[in-house]
């Protein structure tokens, strides 16, 4: 029996991605897209336990006034729902439990490494491990990048994806793990799921501008032991329709964008596999 | 523990400051002073009572990162500096990190914990060999703007960093008693004079008397009397009255009446240039659109309205925020941007925004002479403006999708910074058209958003007036990108379930002007000044109803949906206020608590204004015809004027803006092989479902104005309407947006030329009713800025008039849409227009330090015919890329479509249609309007030429695979030779920082 994929795109306080992220959760073939602010979960409007698929936006929340997501990530471990005494990171973290997909781009990768969801080592998802910060331009950027995807990574957002082409648009998305120890785990567990690349996605590089920020390892996005929880700094959901493409008007492209990938194996995987 | 502590925050060991090296970066370019290594530290200090544990949990958490950063409480983490510069924000200005801290430790600590409040400043610990003189010049010439920032310097020497820096809070203390002062105005003219001067009223004695004659009436006295006012004008009235009739709300040359005098001697007289120049062609455009009138709402709402289709509709608006931006330049931009979105916001029921522009003038970057008092360097003028876009339009998730930069020494008193901000709506809100509004008595008067505050007091008054010595530092306002964010995110919610009736925009003259416009609509209001929230306390009811702290809306609430309104308002984080009611009583009133303090009669305050009677005498200037022969380097001559600041590459500037964010981008501003080229316009989905798109392009020349206005103007237009037909777009629906930024032309002894200055006006008003009838282009909103002069110690820098032309369009299907690159080695090269020896005010003649006096020249029935026909030719798919000519003519199109494209062409320049060039440099950098540069491929050859068949264009050459740019001359030579890649290097160099 096919299971009914429920969506959630969480917005509100600085969040701007969600027109599109919607989009491609749509695109992908999920049955229900909420978009939904972040002040319905805190009133008990709506809950995470409603849904299968939770999408973290890119955008500014707080403005980034504290380093990218920080105050976002203070929101969701302090802020209590009311009429249930719970913080909405139990929220979270029961969701995740369940088996719930999530998907933080940009914004949302530097709110899921900042709360500790991601790399959630040893299945702890409150330990902040990694951090996303200052580009080494010193920059924001907008800029498209080639992305080589990891062929051993249990993410199940790039099951068959060797390569990507997407714009990254961040001041804060250089990649750093705590310390060695982190990042040798990250490899060894397979959790970098895609690197910044040369023009063929087959050579991570540590060059500007083909690695925009200068992540360590060119880490461009990572998942957890799980692979259910993905983040990643480049944006799958502005790329849903070839006209997105930078070079759409000279090259021979399929009518369907790249981005639209990640979301579909994410529709895939909670309709057959959870 | 004491009341207030700091907590500063900065890198570990090992940790790059990326911010810091930028620092350094900045600190060489900008001031030429080297430094070894500039570190950073981010410090809050925190005013009210916690205790050590809670000090300790805010900065282990919300504060800091601890992956990358350490942290410190009351004491300093600075470490090897010569010079410690810490800057910090002067009391009563936004601190936009301080107010999300505060936010962040409520949430820590527990939302009773109000009585917190968090400052931020930031410490540059600088090290190398630098003098002190030199850390002030750092300190003060580019870490901190003294207006809105204090800094501090501290030697190394003398640091102790167990001390640290000792805490202190900018926090606003005033005198809290309440004032409302009376004004005698049955005084003397010289004594109005002064009244109107001293505070900043920019009202003239003709207006300060037509004051004076109001109050004097013995009607009006009477119904004073009735509300308990004295028979004279309180401060909170006067102020009411300057701000809306000051020259920003009300335009006043604009529709002044002028007596013209041409060159022959021939006198019109012209009653409003916006009536009959600007209104009047966009009504007699639509008129002959009749039925098929796709206009919904012009000139009178915040922005234009146009329809997209049947159901949607698109809002633009473009403003100008210079001013604010010589002062401020990032805090000016800033405002700038998020002012300007509020404009479609608050059009008709409300709009969500989908692109912003930005078209910027500055004076040369690299400008090395010694710079007028009080003005700031141009390059600090430039990147200061540029964040403050980057910010404004970032973080509110709107794309910046289409500008440009001019470069003309002549803005070094004034930068042009013109924000533009597109927004769509649904045809039918809750069964009403969209692009409407209406207010009944009775519905409550509501502001919703940010605080009120000192900041941008006089703003419209300020902004009125040239830029002089006095100019009130509270002018200035930074904004709140994300307390926006948090507003529109609401308001759009309340709109779609009809909580609200009206909603306009606090901009220039705050609840003064909106509350104000609004009540037109219903015919008054009473509203309480009392029930204002204030960011801190001590202001006077004429600065609450002047203030224009930003990102606030006011709104019509019936009373019905209050509870609604005010509820959602709460669950999504935003402030809401009930401030008092409209009424139809004709009256202005305005109260604090149970005091009337202001009772005016609505036809004086919005018809009272006398009107302007003005002079202008059109003497045409002549330049020196240049005398410079051809030279023999024309590949040389080409690379040069590819590196010229107004046509080299704005990669720098356009990369740090999110041009992409909400998934709808198509055509990009770099556009190319390498992702680098120079796109013509932009082409953007607002429904990610639909195919139908929008194309926005702008045009700006200032320098043809230096001959005639007219033809600048005319370029301009042209420029815009030619910059969207080139990405794919047409006739059939394109609405312009005028912006006219003007040197004082009201002639007096300050301005001795003020009737040639007018008479500029007279002519740009004349080109853009003629241009825009003729292309069917009818202006739906616009701005004028009237004083952009800058006056200090007896200088005067007087800016260019310049006029910016924005269009909007709508494509039909952008998978038609078309972009500059060449795209493959053989496809022909054609040449589209014809060129004349044109290059007076082109950037060729300006390299050689001419102007000359041969403007371009539009003739807009060929020009039309040619749009007309390659937009048809485009919606076949019979163009590969399309790319217009401007400055720098031919040559810099070819070079740039060639390199763009990362392929070479060859060029035949006997091919080129001309009348009477024999010149190969002017065949080739002329500027003669209405032309394209276009490839095709080798198949559709046939079906191009029979398309374009009466039109003029020519095949010129052939696009190659070999990399070089070869371009036969008149006599059959070659005369350039040049690497693509070396023709494209010369293009990005200049401003690549």
């Amino acid at each position: 029996m096919k299971k009914r994929v429920r969506s959630i795109v969480l917005t509100g306080y600085g969040t701007n991605c969600e027109m599109e992220t919607a989009h491609a959760c749509r695109l992908a073939g999920s049955d229900d897209v909420d978009i939904v602010h972040i002040s319905e979960l805190l009133y008990g409007d709506r809950r995470l336990d409603d849904y299968d698929f939770l999408n973290l936006p890119g955008g500014f929340l707080d403005g980034d006034d504290l380093g990218a997501a920080k105050a976002g990530a203070n929101r969701i471990v302090h802020a209590v729902v009311k009429g249930r005494e719970e913080r909405l990171l139990e929220q979270v973290l029961r969701f995740v439990d369940r088996g719930g997909l999530i998907l933080g781009v940009c914004n949302g990768f530097q709110l899921m490494a900042k709360l500790g969801l991601l790399p959630g080592f040893d299945g702890c998802y409150e330990t902040q491990s990694t951090t996303l910060t200052f580009n080494d331009s010193g920059r924001f950027e907008d800029r498209w990048v080639y992305l080589a995807v990891n062929q051993n990574t249990p993410c199940v957002f790039t099951r068959g994806l060797k390569e990507l082409y997407l714009p990254v648009r961040h001041g804060e998305g250089k990649f750093l793990p705590a310390d060695e120890a982190v990042m040798e785990r990250l490899h060894r567990q397979e959790q970098v799921v895609m690197q910044y690349s040369d023009g063929n996605c087959e050579r991570a590089v540590m060059s500007y501008p083909e690695n925009p920020n200068g992540s360590l390892d060119a880490v461009a996005g990572i998942c957890d032991e799980t692979g259910r929880l993905f983040g990643l700094m480049p944006h799958p959901e502005a790329y849903l329709h070839r006209v997105n493409h930078p070079r759409w008007t000279r090259e021979d492209l399929p009518d369907e964008g790249a981005g639209v990938s990640l979301f579909r194996n994410a529709v895939a995987y909670i309709r057959h596999e959870l | 523990m004491t009341k207030i502590n700091r907590i500063e925050i900065a890198f570990r060991d090992g940790v790059r400051d990326a911010p810091g090296e930028k620092t350094k970066k900045n600190i060489q370019e900008h001031l030429g002073v080297n430094v070894d290594r500039v570190t950073t530290v981010d410090v809050y200090t925190i005013e009210g009572v916690v205790t050590a544990e809670e000090l300790e949990a805010i900065a282990a958490g919300p504060f800091s990162d601890p992956v990358i950063q350490r942290w410190g409480i009351n004491r300093g983490l600075a470490r090897n500096f010569t010079w410690l510069v810490e800057v910090g924000f002067r009391p009563g200005v936004t601190d936009n990190v301080g107010r999300t801290a505060a936010e962040a430790v409520r949430y820590l600590l527990g939302n009773e914990r109000v009585d917190i409040r968090v400052y931020t400043s930031r410490q540059y610990a600088i090290d190398g060999p630098v003098t002190r003189h030199d850390a002030e010049r750092i300190a003060s010439g580019l870490l901190a703007n003294d207006l809105v920032q204090h800094y501090e310097i501290i030697d190394g020497s003398s640091w102790d960093p167990d001390r640290g820096v000792a805490p202190t809070v900018p926090r606003v203390d005033i005198e809290d008693d309440l004032r409302v002062d009376e004004i005698d105005l049955d005084v003397s003219d010289e004594q109005l004079r002064n009244i109107s001067g001293s505070r900043v009223l920019a009202l003239s004695l003709d207006e300060m008397k037509a004051v004076r004659d109001y109050f004097a009436d013995a009607g009006v006295t009477e119904k004073r009397a009735a509300a308990g006012l004295s028979p004279r004008v309180t401060d909170v009235e006067l102020e009411a009255l300057a701000q809306t009739w000051s020259e920003h709300c009300k335009h006043k040359i604009f529709n002044a009446v002028i007596d013209y005098e041409d060159e022959a001697g021939g006198l019109t007289s012209i009653r409003s240039l916006f009536k009959t120049c600007i209104q009047g062609s966009t009504k007699l455009i639509r008129e002959r659109l009749g039925e098929r009138d796709w206009c919904r709402s012009v000139f009178e709402d915040n922005a234009g309205v146009i329809a997209f289709n049947d159901d949607y509709n698109l809002v633009y608006k473009v403003e100008t925020h210079n001013s604010p931006s010589a002062l401020d330049p990032y805090g000016g931009a800033l405002t700038g941007i998020v002012g300007v979105n509020r404009d479609p916001f608050g059009t008709g029921r409300g709009s969500k925004l989908i692109f912003n522009t930005d078209v910027f003038c500055f004076a040369d970057p690299f400008y090395d002479q010694l710079l007028p008092e009080r003005a700031l360097h141009p390059r600090r003028i430039f990147e200061g403006v540029r964040e403050g876009v980057e910010h404004g339009g970032n973080k509110s998730g709107i794309p910046t999708v289409n500008g440009s930069i001019v470069f003309d020494d002549r803005y070094l008193g004034k930068p042009l910074v013109f924000c533009g901000t597109g927004g769509i709506m649904p045809a039918r809100i809750n069964g009403e058209p969209s692009q409407t509004k209406e207010i009944l008595p009775g519905d409550r008067i509501v502001m919703a958003g940010g605080r009120v505050g000192k900041d941008g007091i006089h703003g419209a008054t300020f902004s009125s007036e040239e830029l002089h010595e006095g100019s009130p530092v509270t002018a200035v306002q930074i904004g709140d990108p994300i307390t926006q964010k948090k507003m529109t995110d609401f308001l759009l919610v309340a709109r779609d379930r009809g909580y609200y009736r009206a909603i306009t925009d606090n901009g220039a003259g705050g609840l003064s002007s909106s509350v104000g416009e609004m009540a037109t609509l219903c015919g008054g209001c009473d509203l309480d000044l009392s029930k204002a929230p204030l960011k801190y306390p001590g202001l006077q009811p004429w600065e609450i109803l002047l203030s224009e702290a930003q990102e606030r809306m006011s709104l019509a609430v019936p009373p019905g949906k209050m509870d609604a309104f005010m509820t959602l308002a709460e669950r999504m984080g935003v402030e809401a206020v009930d401030l008092g009611v409209f009424t139809d009583s004709g009256m202005f009133r305005v109260r604090y608590g149970e005091r009337t303090v202001a009772y005016l009669d609505m036809t004086f305050l919005h018809e009272g204004l006398p009107t302007l009677h003005l002079s202008a005498k059109w003497n045409p200037p002549r330049h020196d015809e240049p005398s410079f022969p051809e030279p023999g380097d024309l590949g040389g001559a080409l690379r040069s004027l590819l590196a010229r600041l107004n046509i080299c590459s704005k990669e720098y500037v356009v990369r740090q803006y999110d041009h992409e964010v909400q998934g709808g981008s198509v055509i990009k501003p770099l556009v190319g092989v390498a992702d680098d080229g120079p796109g013509d316009a932009a082409v953007l989905r607002p429904l990610l479902d639909s195919f139908e798109g929008i194309v926005v392009a702008n045009g700006i020349c200032p320098r043809y104005g230096d001959i005639d206005t007219y033809h600048m103007t005319a370029c301009a237009i042209d420029e815009a309407v030619r910059n969207a037909i080139a990405a794919g777009g047409s006739l059939d629906r394109m609405a312009g947006i005028d912006n006219f930024c003007w040197c004082d032309p009201v002639g007096s002894t300050k301005i001795p030329d003020g009737d040639y200055k007018l008479a500029q006006l007279v002519r740009a008003n004349r080109a853009l009713y003629d241009y825009t009838t003729l292309y069917g282009v009818p202006c739906i909103s616009g701005k004028d800025s009237m004083k952009n002069d800058y006056v200090v110690g007896g200088t005067r820098i007087s800016i260019p008039p310049t006029v910016l032309f924005s269009v909007l369009g709508k494509i039909d299907d952008v998978r038609r849409a078309v972009t500059m690159d060449a795209k493959r080695a053989g496809d022909r090269v054609y040449v589209l227009g014809r060129t004349r020896s044109e290059l007076g005010g082109s950037e060729w003649f300006a390299l050689h330090g001419y102007v000359g006096n041969d403007v371009p020249v539009v003739r807009g029935e060929e020009a039309k015919a040619l749009y007309e026909v390659l937009s048809d030719a485009v919606s076949k798919g019979l163009v590969a890329s399309c790319h217009d000519c401007s400055d720098g003519g031919l040559g810099v199109a070819l070079a740039e479509t060639a390199f763009a494209g990362g392929l070479g062409m060859e060029i035949d320049l006997r091919l080129v249609p001309a009348d009477d060039v024999s010149r190969n440099d002017y065949l080739l950098f002329s500027e003669s309007q209405s032309r394209f540069v276009v490839t095709v491929r080798e198949d559709d050859r046939d079906a191009f030429r029979s398309v374009m068949e009466n039109t003029c264009c020519a095949e010129i050459g052939r696009v190659t695979d070999d990399g070089l740019l070869v371009i036969r001359g008149l006599d059959g030579n070659e005369v350039v030779e040049e690497p693509v890649d070396g023709l494209k290097k010369a293009w990005k160099q200049p401003l690549a920082f």
